[in-house]
């Protein structure tokens, strides 16, 4: 019991904010990156802004590809890349590269699908008072978008955090890196339990505060 | 002076392997100033075609001359400012449902250059304008259907335009709130100068605001002149169709066998034209018997239009001579067949729903 406390206080701390600092890089990275592809995707399927097949099926392609992947085996693809880029892939920046590597296909998607239910009639009406394509993705889209938009950043928020364990396993640190090393490795259950009920607060903090705002932007 | 002109319209979609002619070989010409409505059955090509004055739908052949300028092939933003001239309203408002009812005028005005610090002012001016002054903070979900169209009114307003098209922009209201909306549009259409474009399957809309009139049927353009004409004398099968079914005119299919023998005819005349005493004068001086199987009488504007469906029976030559006189003195004169008497001449069986959007709307898609 006092090895378990131990162990927590030395390094909890430091996983947790190991994780923090790899889920809100790659949230970031993904989020910002992921809305432009979605973009990129939305505006070249819709009839009324730039249609062009070739392009959104080579970007689509893309897209797919990557996310054909399962995290697991991405992340290992992507040691000798990470390596390249920053010299040490064993650290919670390589990490993050790994993990944004992948949010920006996943949150291309998704932001995609918010942006697609945005209804064809509106988009008429808005492209009908002679708005540009940006003052209409500005000031049509996104607001409509913005409540499944929001849903899709925590729905991102919470797979990156299962998905940060991951890359901790091959040593790139946080909780996931924890978890394994004491919980599993030296049979410390009270280290495994610890982690699994902040993991389980964490999550619903996190759902909590996302459908908090996704209330307060529906109309 | 002509302000929209399409010359030879076509809009074809491909879906699969389909083809889907949704607009054939249309000319029209909408003068300044006017109303000037589109109507038809569902699935006609109406939707589409109003698409195409604003290139909302470009056409695949033929051209659109606003103010004798071909626009057809405008892009970027030569398009952009030739939409700003031309505002449109929907069945289903189509306003911005996550911002509020200023912002959604605002977006307009964004559109149209108009400088920041003269929004709220304009914003409110237009909201006055619809009789919504107090709505600027509100959100479309909170407004009903009549007030959600006049903030669409409102958006459509924004940059001054010369034209405002409307797609069936009453069809999604009850009927009160619909007459209050066409007091708007008349009222603008007056007051601006704004010249309307207005398509409905609504015989009831047509009648009360139209100046000129279309008749749409698969993609063509059956019939048009003035609105009176049209309705008084239709010419074409599917506008006959259209106002029939509007002014009712049709004995009920179980009332024909007992009908005694005789010559049944439609007789339509203008309202001001006293019928009664022609209808006696002539049974008496041709010694025939006329029954009144059929009344109604619909306003037109300030015009009205009365049809008559009456039996004329008696001996074979003073019947035909019964028949000419009254053919010589009514607006319109139709011998009708015994068999179909007892259902309206639909040509086709169309209903006359309110899912006409939907349905070219998936046809577009």
């Amino acid at each position: 019991m006092n090895d378990t406390i131990d162990i927590l206080r030395t390094n909890l701390g430091k996983a947790l904010t190991d994780t923090a600092y790899m889920v809100a890089v790659s949230t970031v990275i993904g989020v910002v990156l992921g809305t432009l592809v979605a973009l990129l995707l939305y505006v070249t399927r819709n009839r009324l802004f730039l249609p062009n097949r070739t392009l959104n099926a080579v970007v689509g392609v893309i897209v797919n590809a990557i996310r054909s992947l399962p995290f697991l085996i991405l992340m290992v693809v992507l040691i000798p890349v990470v390596q390249l880029l920053i010299g040490d892939p064993y650290t919670p920046t390589g990490g993050a590269i790994s993990l944004s590597i992948a949010a920006v296909p996943f949150f291309a998607r998704v932001a995609e699908s918010a942006f697609s239910e945005v209804d064809s009639g509106l988009l008429e009406a808005a492209v009908s008072t002679g708005a540009t394509m940006r003052q209409i993705i500005v000031g049509a889209v996104f607001p409509q978008a913005l409540p499944s938009f929001i849903r899709g950043v925590v729905l991102t928020i919470i797979s990156l955090i299962g998905y940060s364990a991951m890359v901790g396993t091959i040593g790139a640190g946080g909780i996931g890196d924890m978890a394994i090393q004491y919980g599993y490795n030296r049979y410390e259950t009270g280290v495994l339990v610890a982690i699994v009920v902040i993991l389980i607060v964490l999550v619903q903090l996190i759902q909590w505060a996302g459908d908090a705002l996704t209330r307060r932007v529906t109309h | 002076m002509a302000i929209i002109e399409l010359k030879d319209v076509s809009v074809t979609f491909h879906e699969g392997d389909r083809t889907i002619e949704a607009v054939r070989q249309v000319d029209l010409s909408v003068s300044k100033g006017e109303i000037f409505g589109i109507v038809g059955f569902s699935g006609a090509g109406k939707s589409t075609l109003v698409r195409t004055i604003n290139l909302l739908e470009r056409p695949t052949s033929g051209q659109v001359l606003l103010d004798g300028h071909d626009i057809t092939q405008a892009k970027g933003s030569a398009l952009r400012d030739v939409r700003k001239r031309i505002g449109f309203i929907f069945q289903s408002f189509n306003l911005i449902g996550n911002v509020s009812v200023g912002r959604n005028i605002e977006f307009a005005l964004k559109a149209g250059n108009c400088p920041k610090r003269e929004w709220s002012a304009r914003v409110a001016q237009l909201l006055a304008l619809v009789g919504l002054e107090s709505k600027a903070d509100s959100y479309p979900s909170s407004l009903s259907g009549g007030q959600q169209q006049r903030v669409s009114i409102a958006r459509a307003l924004a940059n001054n335009p010369e034209i405002l098209l409307c797609d069936e922009a009453t069809s999604a209201l009850d009927l009160e709130t619909t007459g209050e909306i066409l007091g708007l549009l008349q009222r603008i259409n007056r007051e601006l100068g704004i010249t309307i474009v207005f398509i409905t399957h609504q015989l009831d809309v047509a009648k009360q605001i139209f100046d000129h009139v279309a008749v749409m049927e698969e993609g063509h353009i059956v019939e048009q002149g003035e609105t009176f004409d049209i309705f008084g004398a239709p010419q074409h099968p599917t506008t006959r169709a259209l106002v029939e079914r509007y002014l009712g005119v049709a004995v009920p299919p179980q009332l024909v066998p007992s009908l005694p023998d005789g010559t049944i005819v439609e007789l339509r005349y203008k309202g001001e034209d006293a019928l009664e005493p022609l209808i006696s004068a002539v049974a008496r001086r041709y010694d025939v018997a006329i029954n009144v199987l059929h009344a109604n009488v619909e306003y037109f504007g300030a015009q009205a239009i009365g049809v008559l469906l009456v039996l004329v029976s008696g001996p074979d030559d003073a019947l035909r001579a019964a028949l000419e006189t009254l053919r010589s003195r009514v607006f319109g004169f139709r011998e009708l067949d015994r068999e179909s008497i007892g259902q309206v001449d639909a040509g086709d069986s169309a209903s006359l729903s309110a899912s006409e959007n939907d349905k070219e709307g998936k046809s577009r898609a």
